[in-house]
């Protein structure tokens, strides 16, 4: 089972290790992991996708909450939010393929971010579903390179989540 | 007046209220040694940088303060690592603060360059490597607070040398701005209630206390709770010492090498009331085995040990002390019952046990730490080593009071008990301090001795010389058929010799018959004192409960 957890964090040096040793010190395994500053510059953001069942997901919880850097840890929840990852796929693509794979991605609203005398490399935003699906359909081409940034979520609607500002 | 960095952290540790700090000096923490000088903490040299960790921890563990330990950078701060983590299973509240290359050479493999905040990130509660000098008061003031409350454990500062010859306007902090802990202290008032209706309804509910009665500082409720309603106390190894050994609702340690009267009153139990303790896995045995017919109420100031290792009915997360003391007004009284009568049955099959197979020619190392209990009145502070003569002492020694047993449990670090000695006389200078050791750990940390010397500390040792590594021997007859492999010592050098060298007095014994005497002198005498006890080494400690068995079946129990 998949979950996907949503960590504010003091935007220091080594928190990053820091989480990331917690992960393979208590043998939690990490699906992907996405880090960036938010609206606050003084505070990070981790969107990490972490596999295990229940009680793992609750200890990765408890055990993250434990670190003195990480200020909230919430659940992403997959029918009340908005998650995303982007991909960078580069394809085998000589002349004769090229228009079908551009229209492949014509389809996944993907765009052509490089093009060389061999190779096409595509951009593609989306959540797991559709870059897997796409994904399939470029594999018969033959994919050469597939880097992905890991997944980002965010609550739909007005909710959201933040650090509760003392009075 | 601008003042340095490193001035600044010694300033810092007085208004902390540091009287000691344990430390070995060194290349990269030079300025901080130079500000000392200045100083009236006093410093304790000892012989390496992990008997200074020790110490602190020992020092942390009698005073309920928090303790200070020091090296510099590389090697001396890895020499700290196993004082640290052997804190850190422990939640000994301790501070460590290591020299560091300056700024500008980290990460450039420098002479005496290591890692240590990446290195003890897993076995500190938190750390710091200090990058700006105008941090220091702020640093040191958050790493105080971090250590000494919720659950406390060990905070590392790294400080380059740099960053502590950098001068700086002193302002020491008065408040202190953590948005990330926030260490939950009240107990959920809905929780207490609950717990205290199942307490009520229960008709064989047993207490066991942990190490966390000892470090709140929750005897007391505790007490009122269990003489409210006549349950009786078991404690886990780290929890020895909350509950008075001699009081008749004491019914002794669980788990690995447990009390069987201990062990199987858990097992009978239909209400489990887990104060302070974590659920170790030397506690419980296997899991499923572990109070099957029981329901388990847990009070925890860590909300991540609720769970981790026994699924608990009524989880109750906050200090240990707040919560019993509000159960205790909820509970209703209770008399003595037929379960009441039960435990203390078990209990009485314990008392006959174990005596009389030793003939005058051989020691019994049961009788020894019997003997000292009684000529001590279970008022002694005693520091074990690691090993048999450990398990021993949580056994048979009748502890009265909090904070006297200062033993390894999370980490089972051999060389522990002589430097926590040491820490534990400083901080209390009149009481007796006993290290009771094993001939293996001895000689893992021996050379504190000159430390508990160089101070004045009267520190006592009694020292089970069975040649051996007693404990793993005793594993090896278990689970390797008898292949015995390097646990046997062919050279054993003069204990009293080497003690005397360092101005010990020094008595050696081997017969029952001379036992009461020998703890009589080392009792009497007023400084330092080495007792060696001759042992033999097949002498194993029961009961024993195999791994993966639940703690009611016991070996020799
Ligand atoms: C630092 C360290 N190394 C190894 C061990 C494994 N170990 C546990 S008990 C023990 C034997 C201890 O021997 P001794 O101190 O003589 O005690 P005895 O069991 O003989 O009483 C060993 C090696 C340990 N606990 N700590
Ligand atoms: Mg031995």
């Amino acid at each position: 089972m998949k979950t996907t957890l949503s960590v504010l964090v003091e935007n220091q040096p080594g928190v990053l290790s820091r989480i990331a040793g917690l992960f393979s010190r208590r043998g939690f395994n990490i699906d992907s992991l996405a880090v960036g500053t938010t609206e606050n510059p003084d505070i990070s953001r981790m969107t990490i996708v972490v596999e295990g069942d229940e009680y793992v997901v609750e200890q990765v919880k408890k055990q993250l909450n434990k670190l003195v850097d990480v200020i909230k840890v919430s659940k992403i929840i997959p029918e009340d939010s908005v998650t995303r990852e982007l991909v960078l796929i580069k394809v085998d693509a000589d002349s004769h393929m090229r228009s079908e794979i551009i229209q492949i991605a014509e389809i996944f609203r993907a765009s052509i971010v490089d093009v060389s005398q061999k190779s096409l490399t595509i951009e593609l935003t989306g959540d797991k579903d559709k870059i897997a699906a796409f994904e399939e359909l470029l594999r018969p081409f033959g994919i050469k390179e597939l880097v992905r940034t890991g997944v980002i979520a965010v609550n739909r609607g007005a909710n959201t989540i933040k650090i509760e500002e003392e009075v | 007046m601008k003042i340095t960095g490193a001035q600044a952290l010694i300033k810092s540790l007085e208004i902390e209220k540091v009287k000691y700090v344990f430390g070995y000096p060194g290349g990269a923490i030079l300025p901080v040694y130079d500000a000392l000088n200045y100083s009236k903490i006093k410093h304790i040299l000892t012989r390496s940088e992990q008997a200074a960790a020790h110490a602190a921890s020992g020092y942390a563990r009698v005073s309920g303060n928090v303790g200070v330990c020091m090296a510099t950078s590389g090697p001396g701060a890895t020499n700290l690592v196993t004082g640290i983590a052997t804190a850190y299973m422990d939640s000994i509240p301790i501070i460590a603060i290591t020299g560091q290359v300056s700024t500008s050479v980290i990460g450039k493999d420098v002479f005496q360059e290591v890692d240590i905040t990446g290195a003890t990130a897993p076995f500190t509660k938190h750390n710091y490597l200090i990058k700006d000098a105008n941090d220091i008061p702020r640093i040191v003031k958050e790493a105080f607070y971090i250590a000494s409350t919720g659950r406390p454990g060990p905070v590392l500062i790294d400080l380059p040398k740099d960053v502590a010859e950098t001068k700086i306007n002193f302002k020491y902090p008065e408040n202190i701005s953590l948005r990330g802990y926030k260490p939950n202290i009240i107990g959920h008032s809905l929780q207490i209630s609950r717990a205290a209706e199942l307490i009520n309804k229960s008709r064989c509910p047993v207490i066991c206390a942990g190490g966390g009665i000892n470090s709140a500082g929750a005897e007391e409720e505790l007490m009122q709770l269990a003489e409210k309603t006549c349950i009786p106390v078991v404690t886990t190894l780290m929890g020895i010492g909350a509950f008075p050994a001699n009081h008749p609702l004491h019914m002794g340690m669980i788990g690995m090498h447990g009390i069987p009267a201990a062990n199987k009153t858990v097992t009978e139990a239909d209400l489990v009331i887990a104060a302070g303790s974590r659920f170790a896995d030397r506690t419980v045995g296997k899991v499923e085995g572990f109070a099957p017919k029981a329901k388990i109420i847990h009070i925890d100031i860590d909300p991540a040990e609720i769970g981790k290792n026994i699924q608990a009915h009524i989880p109750i997360v906050g200090d240990v002390k707040q919560i019993l003391g509000e159960i205790v007004k909820k509970v209703e009284h209770k008399v003595p019952s037929a379960w009441n009568e039960y435990a203390s049955s078990l209990k009485k099959l314990k008392e006959e046990e174990n005596l009389g197979s030793h003939s005058d020619e051989r020691l019994n190392p049961i009788e020894i730490i019997r003997q000292l209990s009684n000529k001590t009145k279970g008022k002694a502070i005693i520091t074990t080593e690691v090993g048999c003569h450990q398990m021993w002492t949580a056994q048979y020694y009748e502890f009265i009071k909090p904070r006297t047993f200062i033993s390894s449990g999370g980490l089972g670090t051999m060389g522990y008990g002589l430097p926590a000695a040491i820490g534990a006389q400083m901080a209390k200078k009149d009481e007796m301090i006993i290290n009771i050791c094993g001939d293996g750990s001895f000689q893992m940390n021996l050379t504190e001795m000159a430390t508990a010397v160089e101070n004045n500390l009267p520190v006592k040792i009694v020292l089970f010389n069975n040649s051996g590594l007693g404990l793993v021997r005793q594993l090896q007859e278990f689970y390797c058929d008898k292949r015995y492999n390097q646990v046997y010592f062919s050279f054993v050098p003069d204990f009293i010799k080497l003690a005397e060298s360092y101005n010990f007095k020094a008595m050696r014994i081997q017969k029952q018959s001379e036992i009461s005497d020998a703890i009589d002198s080392l009792i009497s005498h007023e400084g330092p004192f080495l007792l060696e006890c001759i042992l033999d080494i097949n002498e194993n400690v029961y009961p024993m409960v195999l791994n993966g068995s639940p703690i009611n079946e016991m070996i020799g129990g």
